[in-house]
């Protein structure tokens, strides 16, 4: 691997935490590549968090990669491109990958395209205002690329009377088995500075980090080398799950805690992951909206394991077989992290903005180990990064006491996992407290 | 769609799709494994007869733990292993000649009232191998006070393990005291060295510091018990007794005495370090190794009895719901509280 940024002590981290195996070494060497256009692309309407994206094309309609095809819905919605040059097909129901039948446009692709981006106009980001550049970023279809999806334009809009003072750039990668990001920073360093340049000048914000578990000092060296301003500093921290929650990143880089209940914007803080930030730079230097990401494809079940860049509706199906297909003794695919992934029924769905990973699994946890009683050995208190009491929210959860999971923080969980992870008696604390969250939420609607 | 994909039944199940090596069996089966070497060092110090003791306890927790799951149809009383746990540690504070069927009933008893009323493995709030231990000091005080004194020789197994119920036990016992009978009645103090060798008298497992010492420190660093409790035990008993020993050095005991003399190694590395009957909270763990510490100091020092330690955490166990409510811990990004502070507020 790399030299130099191994001698560097790392003692930055959050309180709490688990450490699973971290199953990168299939992947994290592999550079990225891109894949074969297929025949069909699927874009469900509802791919990030917030309203659905409003679609502006009809069946029979040509479109050009790259080009407009969903406007957003609401503030916190985002536009939508088409990642092929095609004909729409249909606007249509199609599975999406929480299992549901969701709007979506499909696309077939003109086998006979050069598949080049047209690009779009867009002024040069030094001379937006916040408003401006909030809006350009909105109709960049920008989302969070760590897995939650959520609108980068949302975070990037700086309310009235409030001020950005540190951004954090998140490189931790900290679920297991995923390379996405590792390869990312490795090979489009420049990109990453460059977005953070671009929200730091615009935003006013003094300083920016860019955190990385040590397990990768390569990306961390690459980014010093293009990093020309001192305002950058790419920090090291521990490989610890879950790291690459911003909550407990910028725990581990600045010491501070977000508010419970709150977000980053409360103590002056912007964050965001580093696909995210060169697909910003991406958009305001070459005028190339989100119509691609970069997917890990690896696991036990998975006979080449590979990092690819995927266009958005590619059948998942097709990856995997782009990568060797599944191997027969696979018994679940998740879509996602390990850790915070979605299973998935079948290989029928598309690739969206929020796909890290596509994780072929040769074992069934819950099948070889059986559930025990809780012995309260309090290792899940010891694990959850938001200090709650996991065992007592799964209790308090089955007995359905709402009132007491509000009393114990029920909802400041953010489903890491980490105690589910850790409990030897293998009780389901996560999916408990899942549901104890929906409880709460229920009752505070009424 | 792929030929080769639509051959797999997937399956659907929620996140997390990875879990730690560590299970609730193979917990309970690294303390029992962590038990061989202090029963070993019981056969060199007391003959292989202990061996006999700790079997006819474990017998007979596994065997109520056995006609209980068969009675209510509940799994296999194996699979976690924590009977036979129980078993063993009860068998290993009992004394070194302790009669069989009295051990028996201890284990017995343990499983019965010690966790079976509660609901089963996890719901007790007293640790059940010290509810045994109670209850064969409250229905046999003369035999769980005779202490056979070691040096019998490896092979040797005392007459009276085989004594039967009614009957008065055998006398060919050479008997010793415990240090801290010696201590409480004669005031005459054991010099450490001997504690930590362990060729004294005493219960069968708790009589050598030195292998305690290494089981501890294994367990420790395997991570199968909070490290918390038996530090904050250990530290407690230090800081309590080092104390009195500051004040009067003639009457009182030093901390190193006290430290390794009687149950208390023993309890801090097999009894507090039961994650059922102890907190579940970080900070409570700390509280609740100062109670047994502040507790086991005043027993021994100004008790009735020479030994408190296994009052000493029965009485703590019994507030533990108590310590868990007042300790829960602050959420990330709440308000700072204090140290001892019920959540529900």
């Amino acid at each position: 691997m790399s030299t130099g940024a191994l001698a560097e002590p790392v003692t930055r981290t959050f309180r709490h935490g688990i450490h699973p195996a971290e199953n990168k070494d299939a992947t994290h060497l592999r550079p990225i590549e891109r894949v074969p256009f297929v025949r069909e692309y699927v874009l469900p309407l509802s791919q990030h968090i917030g309203a659905p994206s409003v679609a502006i094309v009809k069946a029979g309609q040509r479109v050009v990669r790259g080009e407009l095809i969903a406007e957003p819905g609401a503030f916190v919605s985002t536009a939508l491109h088409a990642p092929v040059t095609g004909t729409v097909v249909a606007v249509e129901p199609r599975l999406h990958a929480n299992g549901k039948m969701m709007p979506a446009i499909v696309i077939e692709a003109d086998p006979f395209s050069s598949q080049k981006p047209v690009p779009h106009k867009v002024p040069r980001p030094e001379e937006m205002t916040n408003k401006d550049l909030v809006k350009s970023v909105q109709m960049a279809g920008l989302v969070g690329l760590g897995g939650a999806a959520f609108p980068s334009h949302v975070k990037l809009s700086l309310p009235e009377k409030k001020r950005i003072e540190f951004i954090i750039i998140n490189g931790c990668e900290c679920e297991p088995y995923l390379t996405c990001d590792h390869r990312l920073m490795v090979e489009r360093a420049e990109s990453v500075i460059r977005g953070t340049e671009i929200m730091m000048r615009n935003i006013g914000a003094k300083r920016a980090y860019i955190g990385i578990e040590a397990n990768k000092p390569d990306a961390a060296e690459a980014l010093r080398a293009v990093s020309s301003t001192e305002s950058i500093e790419v920090v090291l921290v521990q490989v610890k799950y879950p790291q690459g929650a911003e909550k407990m990143l910028i725990d581990a880089i600045l010491k501070k805690e977000v508010p419970s209940g709150g977000i980053p914007l409360d103590i002056e803080i912007l964050t965001n992951n580093v696909g995210t930030t060169a697909a910003l730079a991406d958009w305001f230097d070459q005028g190339v909206p989100l119509i691609e990401r970069v997917v890990t494809v690896t696991g036990p079940g998975i006979p080449h394991p590979r990092n690819l860049l995927v266009p958005l509706g590619t059948p998942v199906s097709s990856i995997v077989d782009y990568c060797g297909g599944l191997s027969p003794d696979t018994k679940q695919v998740i879509m996602g992290g390990p850790m915070m992934g979605m299973p998935q029924k079948t290989l029928d769905v598309p690739i969206m903005k929020g796909t890290s990973g596509i994780l072929a699994f040769t074992d069934v946890f819950q099948q070889k180990i059986q559930e025990y009683p809780c012995i309260r050995c309090g290792r899940c208190l010891e694990a959850c990064p938001m200090f709650l009491n996991p065992t007592r929210l799964a209790h308090l959860a089955k007995f359905e006491r709402v009132e007491q999971l509000k009393e114990y923080h029920v909802l400041d969980c953010f489903e890491c996992a980490s105690c589910s992870f850790t409990c030897p008696s293998n009780i389901p604390l996560v999916q408990w407290i899942r549901m104890g969250k929906a409880m709460v939420r229920e009752a505070q609607k009424k | 769609m792929s030929s080769t994909t639509r051959k797999h039944d997937l399956t659907l199940s929620t996140s997390p799709f990875l879990h730690a090596d560590s299970t609730t069996p193979r917990i309970m089966a690294e303390v029992l494994l962590a038990t061989v070497p202090v029963m070993l060092g019981a056969c060199w110090i007391f003959g292989v007869g202990v061996l006999l003791v700790v079997a006819a306890a474990t017998i007979g927790a596994v065997g109520t733990e056995w006609i209980f799951t068969r009675a209510s149809k509940k799994p296999s009383p194996l699979r976690d292993y924590s009977a036979l746990l129980t078993g063993v540690l009860l068998g290993l504070i009992l004394p070194p000649g302790f009669p069989l069927w009295m051990s028996f009933l201890g284990g017995a008893v343990s499983i019965a009232l010690g966790k079976l009323i509660w609901g089963g493995l996890g719901q007790n709030v007293f640790n059940p191998a010290l509810v045994g231990r109670a209850f064969l000091q409250a229905s046999f005080p003369t035999a769980i006070t005779t202490w056979a004194a070691p040096s019998q020789g490896v092979l040797s197994v005392s007459d009276r393990l085989f004594s039967v119920p009614m009957m008065q036990a055998g006398a060919d016992t050479v008997s010793a005291a415990t240090p801290l009978g010696l201590f409480k009645f004669s005031s005459e103090f054991t010099h450490v060295s001997q504690l930590f060798i362990g060729k004294i008298g005493g219960s069968i497992g708790e009589t050598s510091a030195l292998i305690l010492i290494f089981c501890g420190l294994w367990l420790g660093f395997r991570k199968i018990f909070d490290w918390r409790l038996p530090v904050s035990t250990l530290l407690s008993v230090a800081v309590f007794s080092s104390i009195f020993y500051f004040l009067n050095p003639e009457k009182y005991p030093s901390p190193l005495f006290m430290l390794f003399s009687g149950g208390l190694l023993f309890a801090a590395v097999f009894m507090v370090t039961d994650p059922v009957s102890t907190p579940t909270t970080i900070r409570g763990a700390w509280i609740f190794g100062i109670g047994v510490g502040v507790l086991v100091v005043l027993i021994r020092l100004f008790g009735g009895l020479p030994e408190g330690v296994m009052y000493a955490i029965l009485l703590m166990n019994a507030v533990t719901p108590y310590i868990n409510h007042y300790t829960q811990p602050r959420q990330f990004g709440g308000p700072r509280k204090r140290w001892f502070e019920a959540k529900a507020q």
